[in-house]
């Protein structure tokens, strides 16, 4: 379902992808574990056709996402690590908007918008702007959204941050529902080795860039010659805290944040 | 098409939400009004070019069209910043079917705010010529309106944070406001202004409100919508070229 050979991407001097090689089967839980700056995310953003490749080749459902675009975007649903919701609206405006972008016909629309703002919790503040939500308020939403229609893949870029364990335990149950029932295939980054463990079928360890190790949780620990999944990380990772770059992001928030009465 | 209206539906909600940017981008044309039309009225007369407030009314409404489609357009650097660019650009819909949808958002607040500052200089003494024109002069705004906000969108797709921003308004904005005619005759003005002049969409997009409001022409309704017409078409294409290609 997706395939990638070699695949690269440098910013300038700085290479966050060094040629990754990985394939996931169709219906299949695939986790990549790696720590800050580890290249996760640049992966994600190459094959949900928001960054072109510096080099190699990926697939996409048979489809080149740097090229078919258009195409690509019909076969996966994404939840990104940071927020991508409008705090202008509210949490049902937002939802709806995605539904609209997505097609999702309008009777079946409303419906599934209710019942995924009832499970996570957001229903009665579906008419509040996003402006007023808390730090978790919006993960719920962000996730919630993400659900609203069913895609062949779905991409889940640390979607567990920030969460509670209640709603965490919500997420994977309703993922591994989908996976058993809809045999939607699932590509998810964390930093929590147990959830890892729990939903992945296929473990790919990133690191500077590279793939370190893949394979199931056993075979990493096998590999390894250590008990947990968190050992075996830090084996193929070394113990070294990773600096992320703050870059304009961060200057942008502090700035807001002067101007927001 | 449901992606172009939700993505307008969107930009005006925005603009129904923020009063206090409604607000403050009222505040800017109506010191032009007020301290140009009043300060330098009796000199106008005195000049022979009769009411000043009459001249300046449809060059402050072109203004407050300028500033706030330009606005909107740049406001897609807030949305990269704060991510929502992400959720829309990774949807199954044409990269220019968003790029419509927003820029005809952005135009139509551009539109309503313009219309809100022509009912204020009616206050200040502005006085419509022909009633039966005023179909024309709402066409001229939506054109200036869909130009600049297009424009800026463009202009926002090649930038990634708000340092660009200050350059945007001292490079483009304020050229195009001060060069194009709103404040002063440009049939009066030197053969060089005059010449820099007949690049700027916005001389054209005043000239034609004010043939429509006041029936005093420069280039006359014709070449006004032919050629805004075509600056329209060219920053759309320019706007939803630069948007495509788009890369977070």
């Amino acid at each position: 379902m997706i395939w990638a050979r070699e695949l690269t991407k440098n910013f300038g001097a700085i290479s966050a992808v060094q040629g990754i090689s990985f394939e996931v089967a169709k219906g299949e839980i695939f986790a990549f574990l790696g720590p800050n700056g580890a290249g996760k995310t640049t992966t994600i953003k190459m094959l949900t056709t928001l960054l072109k490749p510096s080099s190699g080749r990926v697939e996409l459902d048979g489809l080149d996402p740097a090229t078919q675009q258009q195409e690509t975007r019909k076969r996966f649903g994404i939840v990104f690590q940071d927020s991508s919701i409008d705090d202008e609206l509210t949490a049902y405006e937002n939802m709806d908007f995605h539904g609209v972008l997505y097609k999702v016909p309008k009777r079946i629309r409303a419906a599934r918008i209710e019942e995924l703002l009832k499970l996570f919790e957001l229903w009665d503040r579906r008419d509040h702007q996003v402006k007023h939500f808390s730090g978790g308020m919006r993960r719920r939403l962000e996730i919630a959204r993400g659900f609203l229609h069913t895609p062949k893949i779905l991409f889940l870029d640390e979607p567990t941050l920030g969460l509670d364990p209640q709603t965490r335990n919500q997420l994977w149950t309703h993922v591994k529902r989908l996976n058993e029932t809809e045999n939607v295939t699932v590509f998810l980054t964390t930093h929590y080795m147990e959830e890892a463990e729990r939903v992945a079928h296929r473990i790919a360890i990133m690191d500077h860039g590279r793939i370190v190790a893949q394979g199931s949780s056993e075979e990493l620990k096998r590999q390894t010659g250590t008990d947990s999944l968190e050992e075996a990380f830090l084996a193929l990772t070394g113990t070294s805290i990773r600096e992320e770059e703050g870059g304009s992001i961060v200057r942008m928030r502090r700035m807001v944040k002067l101007f927001r009465r | 098409m449901n992606a172009v209206y939700i993505l307008w539906l969107r930009q005006l909600k925005r603009y129904t939400r923020s009063r206090a940017r409604v607000t403050a981008s009222l505040a800017q044309p109506l010191l032009f009004l007020f301290a140009l039309g009043f300060g330098l009225g009796p000199t106008f007369q005195k000049a022979g070019h009769g009411n000043y407030i009459q001249f300046i009314s449809p060059g402050v409404i072109g203004m407050t069209v300028l500033f706030n489609s330009m606005f909107s357009g740049i406001e897609l650097i807030w949305d990269r910043q704060f991510g929502f660019l992400k959720e829309t650009l990774v949807a199954p819909v044409s990269r220019l079917s968003i790029m419509i949808g927003r820029t005809l958002g952005g135009a139509t607040t551009a539109l309503i705010q313009g219309v809100i500052i022509m009912g204020v200089c009616t206050v200040a003494g502005f006085r419509v010529q022909n009633l039966s024109l005023l179909p024309v002069a709402f066409l001229f705004m939506a054109l200036i309106a869909t130009t600049f906000t297009a424009l800026g969108t463009g202009i926002a797709s090649l930038l990634t944070d708000f340092q660009g921003f200050q350059l945007v308004m001292n490079l483009v904005v304020m050229p195009a406001f001060f060069l194009s005619g709103a404040l002063f005759p440009l049939g009066e003005a030197p053969a060089p202004i005059q010449f820099i002049a007949s690049f700027d969409p916005l001389s054209f997009g005043v000239d034609g409100l004010r043939t429509a409001l006041i029936g005093v022409a420069h280039f006359g309704i014709p070449t006004d919508l032919g050629v805004l017409a075509t600056f329209t078409t060219l920053f759309l294409g320019f706007g939803g070229y630069l948007f495509s290609r788009i890369q977070l």
